[in-house]
């Protein structure tokens, strides 16, 4: 008696548990494509392809901004004297050590590409501004240096730097 | 009822949430204790089907509200991006635009059900009110959202409707403004029905809430419709009907999977597919199935005012059921003479439906005014006069007692025919003033149907060197040339062939807007810059060709229709296209060309503007009348190629959703199968009770 009925358990139970694994399964898979479709959608991942930009018009000193994948890209002219300046650091005394070598790209330190977003809490800083006549953000007083490196005020890291490479001495591919 | 266990907590935490907020245990009184009479057959999962068709829509709806746009000038090609672009998008698209037509079927049956066993009468009169109302939100809801894709099937249904409320005498124009928000539909008018169409389906939830409360204080009505009176007369909802409505409700996935994946467009007008035009009214307006006999009745009635009173009055008349038919006995199984008139109703209801798709002239006309007149003479002179002279059969002493005798239902055979039903009112009836197309063989159809890449990119190239010149593809983007289920070229060759193209560019310094070569990420430019240029040009606008496959199509008739829904047959439109591209010929002697256009077999009233753009030999290559793959350039060989092109640029993501759908059909399959097998071994569990 005992026997035949923990047979039957056993039976009726694998078939409970064959049927709620499925329908877990099928519950999951239906989510899938609700979670996925918030992801960026291929126009707009085609919208964030690479882009290049002409530095040829850019003068000594100047900053300009252009976008890409909807972020606000420094392209920075530096002058000798900005960039003397972002070498000669005591790496210790930086909040977020980095040597401006690292910063930019090998035999083209005069121009130097940054995403301009305040590692704070993302405004956009201005440029030849504070005390080191590198960037500073207005919403909470970070300041940068020339070569983008955050002195002082609340931000963490160091202006971040978009993937690029130079495809010619005037024209970068940002992207 | 008497003596259902109440919820009793077992952990401290669930002791103290009980004490505050009694979810739990109303969730165990409501859905897990609740007594259901237990003789209830698959007619009555229809309601859990309408509350899980309720949660799938606004669900889909949500999501698909994150990537829509209600603006005249955005809407249309909002809704092609969501299902190009956003990932699943094609998916969530279906599942709502299908879904919408399971919600009616789902609900329509559940009404028939009420209707057959009396599931209206005392003491459920507020119960089948609160149903109508139900129904009315669901039509409003259902018509608003149609509108939203702004193709012309959604605008013309939107002047349609918003004008009968200027039937309305002395404030009719009026309000008809005021519903508009200007002299016309318009941007105003989509605006606030996407704001609208988003807040009532959660009025409908609470609808929904009192629905279920107001049969939970009355309980369930039964097909014998005698009331419980015993214990053995009942089982718990959790896990006899949960379990076996579980099951029918994957059965009735699978129904939805099949229209969601093989034939998403069928219950659907490809004229929805083109861009709404204000100065163009579709020859045939129809709207979708499930308002076919409520507009077959408004057509019927000669008069403007009538009609529309008519129409509210089909609707609003049900409400008083339940005090029309006063026969004590509640279920047609004992209402033999009932169950005849009952028939004739649905009959009169599918007939109404089948009308409504048809052109309101000649002997349509008349037959519709019959049925209307017999519609309302169900109501108001057979219900009362078989309350009072039916002679019922006997009723049995108990439920328990009638479940011991019954056994299955012809019930299958009902649903059936109810699924014809539906089937017979979708077939899209275009005007049949040209020869049928014939029809084509097709790599893509079929349950396994795949695009032959080789023909997706002879056919582009058909389409670069015949159509371009004046049908722009301006949904299309030259990356989609990459993606996978297409043409198959690589992203370089996708890339070279942008390249080949001028798009406006950024503004330059100066603020010009010159030209630049395309990108991938580009879409195929216009070869004109809007209708006035295009018509100055070809005394015609040609469409573009984007998504031209699905928004022409031609009368299957009976029974084709029929055997479509099971062969899947999506191809109406690519048919009718190779006919148009191949069926140039010289007019009949008995008709000329209007000036400017040229005789066709298959375009609806036979001249169109549109000179025959294929000739033998029109593509060469290296100087022979070949393709680059050597494939003979006929007629008819490019007439077929730029077709399946023209699917893959309609269907982008044609051969991810048969795969898609077959995996999700074989789980459906073996999930039911479980399912079912899981039923039975629950309720074997009752024994002889």
């Amino acid at each position: 008696m005992a026997s035949i009925s923990s047979t039957e358990h056993t039976r009726r139970d694998f078939l409970y548990i064959a049927t709620g694994a499925m329908g877990a399964v099928g519950a999951a898979a239906a989510l899938v494509p609700l979670v996925a479709q918030m992801n960026p959608d291929a126009s707009t991942i085609a919208a964030g392809a690479p882009i290049e930009v002409d530095l040829s018009p850019i003068a000594e000193g100047q900053v300009i901004k252009v976008f890409w994948r909807g972020k606000p890209i420094f392209i920075n002219h530096r002058t000798k004297k900005q960039i003397e300046e972002a070498e000669n650091v005591n790496l210790a005394s930086l909040p977020d050590p980095q040597p401006d070598s690292a910063r930019v790209k090998p035999k083209h330190a005069n121009f130097q590409v940054l995403i301009g977003i305040c590692t704070h809490l993302g405004c956009i800083p201005i440029a030849h501004q504070g005390p080191y006549d590198g960037y500073f953000c207005p919403c909470h007083g970070s300041v940068y240096d020339t070569s983008g490196r955050i002195r002082s005020g609340p931000a963490p890291l160091n202006l971040a730097l978009p993937p690029y490479e130079f495809v010619s001495d005037t024209r970068i591919r940002i992207g | 009822m008497s003596g259902h266990p109440t919820y009793q907590p077992q952990n401290a935490f669930m002791k103290w949430m009980e004490a505050r907020l009694p979810i739990a245990g109303l969730v165990h009184s409501s859905f897990i204790a609740y007594p259901v009479p237990r003789n209830l057959n698959y007619w009555w999962t229809f309601g859990g089907i309408l509350a899980f068709m309720l949660a799938a829509q606004i669900v889909t709806g949500v999501v698909l509200a994150m990537h829509y746009t209600p603006h005249v000038d955005l809407a249309f090609n909002s809704v092609e991006h969501i299902m190009r672009d956003v990932n699943f998008g094609w998916l969530l698209r279906y599942l709502h635009a299908n879904g919408a037509s399971m919600f009616f079927l789902a609900g329509y049956i559940h009404m028939f059900r009420g209707m057959y066993y009396g599931s209206y009468k005392e003491p459920r009169e507020v119960l089948w009110i609160l149903g109508v109302i139900l129904l009315l939100l669901m039509i409003m809801t259902g018509f608003m959202g149609y509108v939203l894709p702004w193709g012309q099937m959604s605008y013309w249904a939107a002047v349609v409707i918003t004008n009968l409320f200027s039937a309305i005498p002395i404030v009719g124009e009026s309000i008809t403004q005021w519903l508009w928000g200007g002299f016309a539909v318009g941007n105003p008018t989509l605006n606030r029905f996407y704001a609208l169409h988003y807040l009532l389906p959660f009025v409908i939830a609470g609808v929904v809430v009192l629905h279920i409360w107001a049969l939970h204080v009355v309980g369930q009505n039964n097909p014998d419709g005698i009331e419980p009176r015993q214990d053995s007369d009942t089982v718990a909802f959790t896990p006899y009907a949960t379990i076996k409505d579980g099951f029918f409700m994957s059965v009735f996935m699978i129904l939805f999977a099949w229209f969601v994946f093989y034939v998403p467009n069928y219950l659907g007008h490809p004229d929805n597919y083109i861009p709404a035009n204000p100065a163009v009214t579709p020859t045939h307006i129809v709207p979708e199935w499930y308002y076919l006999p409520f507009y077959a009745i408004l057509r019927a009635v000669p008069n403007k005012l009538g009609g529309v009173a008519l129409l509210g009055s089909a609707i609003v008349i049900l409400a008083f059921l339940p005090w029309l038919d006063r026969s004590k006995v509640r279920s047609a199984r004992y209402r033999p003479r009932y169950r005849f008139f009952f028939w004739l109703f649905f009959i009169t209801c599918v007939g109404l439906g089948w009308l409504g798709s048809k052109p309101a002239e000649g002997v349509y006309v008349y037959a519709a005014r019959a049925l209307t007149i017999y519609y309302f003479a169900h109501f108001l002179v057979i219900l009362p006069l078989l309350g009072r002279y039916e002679k019922p059969l006997p009723l049995p002493g108990s439920i328990t007692e009638s479940v011991l005798k019954r056994s299955g239902a012809a019930a299958v055979i009902v649903f059936a025919v109810m699924l014809a039903g539906l089937v017979g009112l979708s077939s899209p009836g275009v005007a049949a003033e040209a020869d049928t197309p014939t029809k084509q063989k097709w790599s893509f159809a079929g349950m396994f149907g795949k695009f032959d890449r080789g023909q997706l990119q002879r056919g582009f190239r058909v389409y670069r060197e015949v159509c371009q010149t004046c049908h722009g593809l301006t949904l299309v983007a030259f990356r989609n040339l990459a993606d996978p289920g297409g043409p198959g070229f690589s992203s370089a060759q996708a890339a070279a062939v942008a390249a080949e193209y001028q798009v406006p560019a950024e503004p330059d310094d100066q603020g010009e807007v010159k030209d630049r070569a395309a990108r991938l990420a580009d879409r195929f430019p216009a070869p004109f810059k809007n209708d006035n240029q295009a018509r100055a040009r070809y005394n015609a606008v040609p469409p573009d060709l984007s998504v031209i496959v699905k928004a022409r199509g031609y009368d299957r008739g009976f029974p084709y229709f029929i055997f479509d829904l099971f062969t899947q047959y999506q191809e109406q439109g690519a048919d009718y296209l190779v006919s148009l591209l191949t069926g140039y010929a010289d007019p009949p002697k008995d008709l000329t060309a209007p000036p400017g256009t040229f005789y066709n077999k298959y375009f609806p009233g036979h001249f169109l503007a549109m000179p025959p753009p294929l000739t033998d030999g029109r593509i060469t290559t290296d100087g022979k009348p070949v393709y680059d793959d050597g494939t003979p350039a006929t007629v008819d060989q490019m007439a077929r190629d730029v077709t399946a092109f023209l699917m893959w640029t309609a269907e982008p993501h044609l051969e991810a959703r048969k795969r898609i759908g077959l995996q999700v059909f074989i789980f459906l399959l073996v999930f039911s199968g479980l399912l079912y097998f899981t039923k039975k071994k629950v309720w074997k569990s009752l024994g002889a009770h």
